[in-house]
């Protein structure tokens, strides 16, 4: 495959988004609607692009899952990001090493 | 000049947890994409160029699946959408001594993290001081992306693997504490999920592209949030 057409499009669209308001445009957004769409936004595509895409990441659903409950259940005790990280890492090791003697 | 140095030294100390950060979850963003078939060049080349978790994610996706130009160009603009209304604040914030050529540098790297660092700060904004805030988490962002690739493409397929979950991992981390905190970010949690989940598992809907299905997820779920629960006026950045 080739990356770069691809690497131009991205960085070009991502930078024209952050440009374009700070030298053009500098007017603030009124719509109360916007500003909270925006608000929304990352919380949204974080989670749609985690969800189910981790279950299928890994060689068995087993091990994604495990994945997903060990971090959000660290997250939820308040672990840091790394941590959480590095929990849902360990967890595909674990059930994947289970899978693979049992 | 010494000003200018003195401003430009308290930017790069300011930016220095965020560079670490940076580090950290690039290196996931690294192992995934050689995970994925991507070059390590190619996935360290993605990040200085774009300076983004959530697009780049997304990006990386497309790729693998080979998806149209115009594809990738509308699910950045929708995931990085929130950009606009940060550089829009930055904007106004930086009043009207900054010039037009800084802005276009400072533009490249303005990131949820530098943003909040910048937006924080009590004196005013200067072009030595934001240059400097960019220096690190700029740094850490590229290196992170190299060594996890590196780390990637040299370890066995069993932690290829596991350090692939990696990045997921991170989002559940950004994602789930102001979830427990705020009713109306649970709210957008589950109904992104459940969305997402209808376009993966559904007949017809699951043959949606894998960019487009995230693009009218996130379109759908942070519209519908909106009109539900609209945010305080101060609250929304």
């Amino acid at each position: 495959m080739n990356v770069y057409p691809y690497l131009a499009a991205m960085a070009l669209t991502t930078y024209l988004i952050r440009v374009l308001p700070l030298s053009l445009f500098r007017k603030p957004i009124r719509s109360r609607f916007l500003r909270s769409f925006l608000y929304y936004v990352p919380y949204c595509c974080l989670t749609v692009m985690t969800f189910p895409a981790i279950l299928t990441s890994t060689s068995s659903a087993l091990s994604g899952g495990a994945a997903l409950a060990a971090a959000v259940i660290l997250a939820l005790l308040g672990k840091s990001l790394i941590v959480v990280a590095l929990s849902s890492s360990a967890a595909v090791l674990a059930v994947e090493w289970l899978l693979g003697i049992l | 000049m010494t000003n200018n140095w003195n401003e430009y030294k308290t930017g790069v100390l300011g930016g220095w947890p965020v560079g670490v950060g940076y580090f950290s979850v690039s290196f996931g963003f690294g192992a995934m994409a050689v995970a994925q078939g991507v070059k390590v060049l190619e996935a360290t080349l993605i990040s200085l160029t774009n300076m983004t978790s959530a697009g780049q994610f997304a990006g990386l996706t497309l790729i693998v699946a080979g998806a149209a130009l115009w594809e990738m160009v509308l699910t950045q603009l929708v995931i990085n959408s929130r950009y606009a209304l940060m550089s829009l604040a930055l904007s106004q914030r930086m009043g009207s001594k900054i010039g037009l050529l800084p802005r276009l540098i400072i533009a490249f790297f303005n990131t949820d993290e530098i943003f909040a660092l910048a937006m924080a700060r009590e004196q005013p904004l200067t072009v030595p001081y934001l240059l400097g805030l960019g220096l690190l988490p700029i740094a850490g962002w590229t290196l992170g992306t190299l060594c996890g690739g590196l780390a990637g493409s040299a370890l066995p397929q069993s932690i290829r693997t596991a350090l692939g979950v990696m990045l997921y991992g991170m989002f559940v981390a950004v994602v789930v504490p102001p979830a427990k905190q705020k009713r109306q970010v649970l709210w957008a949690v589950l109904l992104s999920m459940g969305l997402s989940a209808l376009f993966a598992w559904m007949p017809v809907l699951n043959r949606l592209s894998q960019g487009l299905t995230i693009v009218v997820c996130t379109v759908a779920a942070a519209a519908a949030c909106a009109a539900l629960f609209p945010v305080k006026e101060e609250a929304a950045v």
